[in-house]
């Protein structure tokens, strides 16, 4: 844990927002710039100024890696799923306007869900690596 | 008056690139310079910064977007806890390698001659916006409704791209966890 004082303020008044900003990424993609991997970055990076600040051990608390580990395979599972599921609704794999009667619902349906499913596999990333490299003493 | 306008437009844009420009070969020259691999990686990162400020300036907000969260970001942090794991000096080397720099010299040569043939910058007519670029841009608000086109591109049209990126996101956080993952120093903290 840093011993500085103002580091840990700091970090405490930072993370609520930078968490509350990679929501908004994630959810605003459609809108404006972002999407699902600049959200995961961002989310992923909240976590890691509070393993910096708090230490790694608490971290690990907060971010188990087991749940991570799954959590990075529920992503992509999500986005693949995605594809079957256009499959067994008749469409094309990938293919989200099969997911409703007018093609731009369809796709908004699918994007939203595909881009869930990068934003929770990068974040998991993220975090796991930060995890696994600052864990290992040398 | 507008001509006039304009003109200035002009100048002060191309005064911002040349300037972010600027800043880019000081930085890359540093990075290869410096030994002090601390310092490397933040220039890294303000290197990742400055190409975000290009990217805003060639309006393409979202890939600017991901290069200053990804690159000046995040791998900023990985880069430097891997740095406290292998050391903060690089090592001098004595040798002199003639032979990459004559290479490295020949492809730069090459690749600045490349450019002469190049289309004209931001032509409306250029290859590349005649291609698919007019579907997407006539088609995607009535096909995908959604105001970004970038994302109606990334996740729908171009899904397939974006599928695998996502699982080499995938593959590249397993393998971390495979090489350093499983041995621990301390077996208590075995999560």
């Amino acid at each position: 844990m840093s011993e500085i004082v103002v580091l840990r303020v700091v970090a405490k008044l930072l993370i609520p927002y930078i968490l509350l900003f990679g929501l908004y990424v994630q959810m605003h993609g459609d809108f404006g710039p972002g999407g699902g991997f600049q959200a995961g970055v961002i989310f992923a990076s909240a976590f890691i100024l509070y393993g910096l600040v708090f230490g790694v051990q608490k971290l690990r608390r907060v971010m188990p890696p087991r749940p991570m580990v799954a959590l990075i395979a529920l992503g992509v599972a999500m986005y693949a799923g995605v594809g079957f599921a256009a499959l067994a609704m008749g469409g094309n794999y990938l293919e989200y306007a099969a997911f409703a009667h007018e093609p731009a619902h369809g796709n908004h349906i699918g994007i939203w869900l595909v881009e869930l499913g990068v934003g929770v596999t990068v974040s998991a990333v993220m975090v796991t690596i930060f995890v696994t490299f600052a864990g290992r003493e040398r | 008056m507008a001509e006039e306008r304009r003109k200035g437009r002009r100048l002060i844009t191309t005064g911002h690139d040349l300037v972010l420009l600027a800043l880019i070969l000081v930085t890359t020259v540093a990075i290869v310079r410096i030994r002090n691999l601390v310092a490397v990686v933040i220039l890294l990162g303000l290197y990742s910064l400055l190409m975000a400020s290009v990217w805003v300036v060639l309006d393409a907000v979202d890939v600017a977007f991901t290069e200053a969260s990804v690159g000046a970001g995040i791998s900023t942090i990985l880069m430097l806890a891997a740095v406290v794991l292998t050391g903060r000096e690089e090592k001098a080397s004595r040798r002199r390698p003639i032979a990459a720099l004559l290479i490295v010299g020949a492809t730069g040569a090459a690749l600045l001659y490349a450019t002469a043939d190049m289309p004209p910058f931001a032509a409306a007519d250029n290859p590349i916006h005649r291609h698919v670029a007019p579907r997407y841009v006539s088609d995607s608000p009535e096909e995908i409704g959604v105001p970004n086109m970038v994302t109606s591109v990334l996740a729908s049209y171009r899904g397939y791209d974006t599928l695998g990126e996502t699982t080499v996101i995938f593959t590249a956080g397993i393998g971390v966890l495979t090489l350093l993952g499983g041995r621990r120093r301390r077996p208590e903290d075995r999560g």
